[in-house]
């Protein structure tokens, strides 16, 4: 079965949703891992935090968002996904929950600061590994039954493929974190945060190298697709500026490269799945575009919503970018 | 134990819980949207002072709603995806047009009022605070359409067993859209402009500077005051829509057993499922007819009526509903002695009244917390009014060890959220306006 029209422009809204999760949110949740592998110093802990202080709870807003179109667009896949993901759905919830609460509460509750530090930090851990851990389940399969179903089980999740797209994800919020920390700091902060982009660098490349092995084994459907293939070239040649931005010491080009980088690895999924939403081990069973989504009705409705009001989100996302834009200033406002 | 009332449990705890913040937000975005319009019209810093204070608090709010908030996006896929599936097509749009239209509006601008104060001009700022005060309010219309199309649902039909959008502004404005948005709306205002006079009323009784807390006092005040009376209109004519489309529910609030003429009010009483009847009660006979129909003599259905197997338990919406009812009257007692006195121009001299604003503070959460009750409890035993029953609505592959064991985490976790929130606000309210000035 063909997905129609509105079915296809669907599918890729939500991933534009979640394109712009991981640009956004991303570079803050990387942040978050890094927090206290660079520095141990109230003063520069705070500046990582005002960096991230206007945007983390508008960047977050774009994974409520995709969450809740692929609810209205693909109940199914919804449904089947967050109820077999149980477990690792609810790790990730509790994760965000802490993660919010701790960024809040750390300069408010000086006697439990290493309490909401590791809130803060261990949040931003396990949605970064988790998020690809899940993203790869979809793409090499899981076991669905008749009804749609997840007939799997917490472990069905940790096999070698997804945990390698896991960690790709990982290394690649942390390579976003990282330059964006560059970006925005100045001094011996921002030299350490080069310095650890320069080590992610080599296990991005690794990571990535290992997992087009993996999809050239596992995938054997994607073998030959062209624009795969396209977004996989893409991606290596955005990781080669990368690391000449580096050298050149251009701050700017490497937090462009970064998210050039996420950018491709999304049009590659994009390319390998569709218009498949979440491959079934036995193929046919397998929930698309085609045989997952709402009525016409409802597709209809929520594509002028997205008309009318993604134009304003992103003119306000640009909005606040530009408002708090530049180096952090030690006078800002944080926590 | 069975999966479904585990679910049932854990959605309860944490859409109850998040249901502490989202009113109080509505109230304290709206004090600062007036402080702040204050301070645009003036100039005068005083004000600009008084929203700053409360925009600490509200931040603090936020995040808590925000956190807790993201429970309730994952829950209808963990915990309740046979309800995703079937009536996903028509419900899932509206968490989508908050997502887009409401939530980030809120986030972003709250971010400006948080940060911005030195980056963005006076009047930029003005619109950041109106943006906060939209979008908060926006994002109770989106959720409340989404509530109350399980509460009338409208705009669809079944096929293959599944909802089908047919019409969407008729499933948006379905029977009790506007007059739900518009109770639940006032209830914010009084939740959230109590607690802001309370802060001012705290620092005034501790001789914290009272002139420069005075505006807000007035502010919050005024608004409580507007607020409470409104909600005398708003609660009756939403109690009027309930007995009309959801009869059943109505007999449950009201404890009514028999279908009768000139049906009573129960003014207090204890309900006795066994022997149908109230115990203790105190009613005004004749008035529930007239309340719901303008005539003392009408019918009013009981729940006999209904099929035993479609009918909502009684004890918890009966008590919940006329714990609401008891608490709405005080408030009004309370914005009448707050009136008498702003006409005396005495607000600021009455020590016992600034002592009972403080007194009064968690008794809006009680109103919203028994509202929310009896209106989720009374809907039972259905998710969608005679489309989905709750029984038929939860996960399938889900085992009750994981759902009662998450419900034990969030319960630990969400009580250390509580413990440490209230604390932190505690503190800044304690620290008052102007300190730390960012």
């Amino acid at each position: 079965m063909e997905p129609s029209a509105l079915q296809t422009l669907w599918f890729f809204l939500v991933g534009f949703l979640l394109v712009g999760y991981s640009l956004l949110d991303g570079y803050d949740l990387g942040v978050g891992c890094l927090f206290s592998l660079l520095t141990e110093k109230e003063e520069e802990k705070k500046t990582l935090l005002r960096a991230i202080g206007p945007f983390w709870d508008g960047n977050e807003v774009w994974l409520l968002t995709a969450g809740a179109a692929l609810f209205a667009a693909f109940p199914p896949v919804y449904a089947t996904v967050f109820s077999g993901f149980y477990l690792a759905l609810m790790l990730v919830l509790f994760a965000l929950i802490f993660r919010a609460v701790s960024l809040e509460f750390r300069g408010h509750d000086p006697r439990r600061t290493s309490l909401w530090e590791m809130g803060f930090t261990l949040g931003s851990w396990v949605p970064a590994f988790l998020f690809g851990v899940a993203l790869g389940n979809v793409i090499v399969g899981v076991p669905l039954d008749a009804a749609g179903e997840f007939r799997g089980s917490f472990l069905t999740l940790f096999r070698l493929f997804p945990m390698f797209i896991g960690f790709l994800g990982l290394s690649t919020f942390l390579l976003h974190g990282a330059a964006y920390i560059a970006l925005k700091t100045d001094g011996p902060l921002r030299d350490r945060a080069k310095k650890a982009a320069v080590k992610l660098w080599w296990a991005e490349a690794l990571l990535f190298v290992s997992c087009l092995a993996l999809s050239f084994g596992y995938l054997s459907w994607a073998r030959t697709n062209i624009l795969a293939w396209a977004c996989a070239a893409v991606f290596v040649a955005a990781l080669i500026v990368l690391n000449l931005a580096f050298g050149w010491g251009n701050d700017r080009l490497a937090f462009l490269m970064t998210s050039l980088m996420f950018l491709s690895l999304w049009g590659l999924v994009g390319a390998v799945q569709y218009p498949v939403l979440v491959r079934a081990r036995e193929t046919a069973l397998s929930l698309t575009a085609a045989n997952a989504s709402s009525g016409p009705l409802t597709l209809k409705v929520m594509l002028i919503i997205a008309a009318v009001g993604l134009p304003l989100v992103i003119a306000a996302v640009v909005f606040l970018h530009r408002v708090f834009r530049g180096k952090v200033r030690d006078g800002d406002p944080g926590y | 134990m069975d999966p479904v009332f585990l679910a049932r449990l854990q959605f309860g705890f944490t859409a109850g819980f998040h249901f502490l913040f989202p009113p109080t937000t509505l109230g304290l975005t709206l004090v600062i949207l007036i402080l702040e319009s204050f301070h645009l019209r003036t100039g005068q810093e005083r004000y600009k002072t008084l929203s700053s204070f409360l925009i600490k608090i509200l931040a603090v709010v936020f995040v808590m709603g925000v956190a807790t908030g993201i429970t309730l996006e994952f829950a209808f896929g963990n915990n309740w995806s046979n309800y995703s599936r079937m009536v996903g097509d028509v419900f899932g749009a509206p968490l989508a047009a908050e997502g887009i239209f409401a939530f980030f509006l809120e986030s972003i601008f709250l971010a400006v009022l948080v940060f911005g104060r030195r980056r963005v001009s006076r009047g930029v700022y003005w619109l950041a605070a109106l943006f906060v005060f939209i979008g908060s309010h926006l994002s109770g219309f989106w959720i409340l359409i989404a509530n109350s199309w399980m509460q009338t649902p409208a705009g669809f039909r079944m096929e293959g067993g599944r909802a089908v959008l047919t019409d969407f502004f008729a499933a948006a404005f379905n029977p009790s859209t506007m007059i739900r948005f518009l109770h639940t709306i006032a209830a914010g205002w009084v939740t959230g402009s109590l607690l802001a006079a309370a802060a001012a009323a705290w620092l005034i009784l501790k001789k914290k500077d009272a002139p420069a807390v005075a505006p807000l006092l007035r502010t919050a005040l005024a608004v409580f005051i507007a607020a409470s009376l409104l909600q005398l209109g708003l609660g009756h004519a939403h109690s009027v829509q309930v007995a009309r489309t959801q009869p059943e529910k109505m007999a449950a609030f009201e404890g009514l057993w028999e279908t009768q003429t000139g049906a009573p009010f129960t003014v207090f009483g204890i309900p006795d499922v066994k022997a149908q009847k109230i115990r203790f009660q105190l009613a005004v006979p004749g008035m529930l007819s007239w309340l719901i129909h303008f005539d003392a003599g009408a019918e009013v259905k009981g729940l006999n009526a209904f099929p035993p197997d479609e009918r909502p338990p009684v004890v918890l919406p009966f008590l919940s509903y006329h714990l609401m009812i008891l608490l709405g009257l005080a408030f009004i007692g309370l914005a009448g002695w707050g009136l008498l006195l702003f006409l005396k121009k005495r607000v600021l001299d009455s020590r016992l009244f600034l002592k009972m604003l403080l007194i009064a503070v968690p008794l809006p959460y009680l109103a919203n917390t028994a509202g929310w009750i009896a209106a989720e409890v009374g809907r039972q035993p259905w998710a969608v009014y005679k489309v989905l029953r709750t029984a038929d609505a939860a996960s399938p592959v889900v085992p009750a060890g994981q759902i009662l064991a998450t419900l034990i985490l969030f319960i630990l976790v969400y009580s250390l959220i509580a413990a440490v929130g209230v604390r932190i606000m505690v503190k800044l309210v304690k620290k008052g306006p102007g300190a730390g000035e960012g």
